[in-house]
């Protein structure tokens, strides 16, 4: 070979590199073995391996995990640990938020003195006090104590404390959430496993998923509240009766597709039992869509409350939820100086939804076995 | 192709049919006092009967079903009003008010699916480039807020900050800017994500690649290839979002007060309008039906090698 060759060129010049690398990294240690450290090395290690069929036998296990490379990918996603963290601090603040020191009844009235012209004080109610204004004075009853009182994201119309009904009503909203999210995944995984794993049942399924998908969601909703008496759990039946649809008809597909692999086959011929099967062969196979299934019904559970309390047929109006709390600060947002009323709840809820969804976005990619490299 | 359509269309009358029943017996549950507007108390018990007999409420609900069916099929009749427009025809209502529905609905299409359509585009180009970034956030804030909260606070401040008329008015073209830039943003959301969604599917594929190694130029490739096959999909969503737009936005609609379909249904329902309801249900679901069988119909039409009736388990 010339000096022209590029063979001889780049071969040379990827030894060079390897050199320089692995000098680098010695970093003036040693390059070679001396000659005690050689004698004490084990003489097996130079030995021939006997090759033997029983040995060959044995399959070697990696120490991949599942959910702990699930856990890993998903905490190295900025998003979704950002999101995460977010969720955490604001569900378990609404948790405990009944239980700290100097905290309001989400639905008392608060009343203040007031002087009337005729002389004598009357009770009234704090209505529409702004937020963030610290202690205020609300004036003296007749035996002399002053009432003062905190409220943090100021009052509503009608003397109600914003900041606890902000906490109450996102408990309620994220109880319909959680709730809907759970159940609807159950009735899709359970309705989908035996639509894709029965054969004669197919049609009548199908038929039951055309009605259902065919019936516009909002008839459903509307009806339901209509029929049952408005609370939460009315509106959590109502929703479970088609939010199962999609996860239904995902999985009834991947059943379809996954029920006659050679591995099922296999598994089927040994005798396995059906329940294993669905257990350990199909579901597995299926947690990234299930887990982001449920992470974007808890959002939609929370947007389809807003729009019933926007039509007037949510949760009792008594019931702070964050629907409610919207719905009350929409009549009121044509006077600036009340738009707090509009905004604060829009504003929680809005974290709320839009964190749910970043994190089963994040976390369905990494529960995704694709992406675990 | 001919009898694919024609099976389809049976299954979709058994669909519709079986509809029709659920809710109208559905509808038959309801309390009897939301018939009577405000006079429950202070009618006797033979008046009420009188009108509920009227009314044709107290028949067994199989006979009413029955009635209710016959008289459809027969001569086609969706009935008459009994409360909302005392009287009148139910297609008569709803086909005065569609219409403004369907203006307001096609105007919005015709901005939006473009703009949609090419952000998707714009998306695909560079994979977690700015284009990409930007849009995945506007589709994911939009998708993920609450409808009602990003509705009622562009009218808000479309109105106070623009000066744009707040509600809607026929005769001043302004009043159409806010209800229509509403309603196209979660449009051109909708357009996006999917178009984005079939353009990076098309991209992955191997002939691609292939293309790509025998050296054709990158735009030819984009536009040639991978656009022309991600747009078949895309023709499958235009005439159910066409006919949809007879359905109207519920929220959008109240809000700017549109004399359009969207809250009818609504406001049926509370006033206990039987009749209007089953109509309207019958028309919406209907139309949903439609759309998608269209829809399959024009990706057929669009992409010869789709074959209709090959696909047997499409739905």
């Amino acid at each position: 070979m010339s000096k022209y060759s590029f063979t001889l060129n780049s071969a040379n010049k990827l030894e060079e590199a390897v050199l320089e690398d692995f000098r680098r990294r010695v970093k003036g240690a040693p390059d070679d073995l001396s000659k005690e450290e050689m004698q004490s090395l084990d003489p097996e290690y130079f030995a021939f391996i006997q090759s033997s069929m029983k040995e060959a036998e044995k399959a070697g296990y990696s120490n991949y995990s599942y959910w702990g490379s699930t856990l890993r990918m998903f905490f190295k996603n900025k998003v979704g640990v950002t999101t995460f963290v977010i969720l955490i601090i604001l569900i378990g603040f609404s948790l405990i938020q009944p239980f700290l020191p100097n905290q309001k009844s989400p639905t008392q009235i608060y009343n203040q003195m007031v002087l009337r012209p005729n002389g004598r004080w009357y009770e009234q109610q704090i209505r529409n006090h702004g937020p963030f204004q610290g202690l205020s004075y609300f004036g003296t009853t007749n035996d002399g104590t002053e009432i003062w009182e905190n409220f943090v994201f100021g009052t509503n119309n009608i003397g109600q404390d914003l900041w606890a009904r902000i906490w109450s009503g996102t408990r309620t909203s994220l109880r319909i959430g959680v709730t809907v999210g759970f159940v609807s995944i159950l009735i899709g995984i359970s309705i989908g496993m035996m639509w894709g794993y029965i054969r004669p049942l197919d049609w009548f399924f199908t038929e039951l998923y055309n009605v259902i998908n065919n019936i516009p969601s909002t008839i459903i909703l509307i009806l339901a509240s209509f029929l049952m008496r408005p609370s939460v759990g009315t509106i959590i039946f109502a929703m479970c009766i088609y939010t199962w649809l999609n996860m239904g008809r995902l999985v009834r597909n991947l059943t379809m597709m996954l029920r006659d692999r050679e591995f099922n086959l296999a598994s089927r011929c040994l005798g396995t039992s059906v329940f294993k099967i669905i257990f350990r062969n199909l579901l597995p196979q299926m947690v990234s869509i299930i887990t982001l299934n449920f992470a974007l019904a808890i959002p939609g559970a929370i947007n389809s409350e807003v729009f019933l309390s926007y039509l007037g047929l949510g949760v009792d109006v008594n019931t702070p939820s964050l629907g409610n709390l919207l719905n009350a600060g929409r009549a009121l947002m044509m006077s600036p100086a009340l738009r707090y009323q509009l905004l604060i709840p829009a504003a929680v809820l809005c974290v709320i939804t839009i964190s749910f969804y970043l994190m089963g976005n994040a976390f369905s990619d990494s529960a995704d076995p694709r992406n675990h490299v | 192709m001919f009898l694919y359509i024609i099976k389809r269309i049976l299954r979709s009358f058994l669909s519709l049919f079986l509809i029709i029943c659920i809710v109208f017996v559905l509808l038959r549950q309801m309390p009897i006092e939301g018939y009577f507007p405000s006079n429950y108390d202070r009618l006797t018990e033979l008046e009420l009967n009188n009108i509920l007999r009227n009314l044709g409420l107290l028949d067994p609900v199989l006979v009413q079903l029955f009635n209710f069916l016959k008289q459809l099929f027969t001569e086609f009749d969706f009935g008459r009003s009994i409360r909302y427009l005392q009287g009148r025809p139910v297609i008569e209502i709803i086909a005065s008010k569609a219409p403004i529905s369907f203006r307001f609905g096609m105007i919005a299409i015709f901005f939006s699916m473009p703009l949609g359509m090419s952000l998707g585009v714009m998306m695909s180009r560079k994979k977690s480039g700015a284009w990409d970034k930007i849009g995945t956030g506007y589709i994911v804030l939009l998708q993920a807020m609450p409808a009602a909260i990003y509705f009622v606070l562009i009218q808000l401040y479309g109105s106070s900050l623009l000066g744009l008329p707040l509600l809607y008015n026929p005769e001043v073209p302004r009043s159409l800017i806010l209800p229509i830039f509403t309603m196209c943003l979660p449009n051109i959301a909708f357009y996006a994500l999917w178009m984005r969604r079939y353009m990076v599917d098309e991209i992955n594929k191997d002939y691609i690649k292939l293309a790509r190694a025998k050296g054709v130029p990158n735009t030819t490739i984009f536009f040639q290839h991978v656009f022309r096959n991600a747009v078949v999909p895309m023709t499958n969503t235009i005439p159910t979002a066409i006919l949809m737009t007879i359905v109207g936005g519920i929220i959008i609609e109240s809000l700017y007060s549109i004399p359009g379909t969207g809250g009818l249904l609504v406001d049926v329902i509370r006033r206990q309008d039987n009749p209007m309801v089953q109509g309207l249900v019958i028309v919406y679901s209907s139309l949903g039906i439609l759309g998608l069988l269209l829809g399959d119909i024009l990706m057929a039409f669009v992409d010869p090698r789709i074959k209709l009736h090959k696909k047997g388990d499409q739905r």
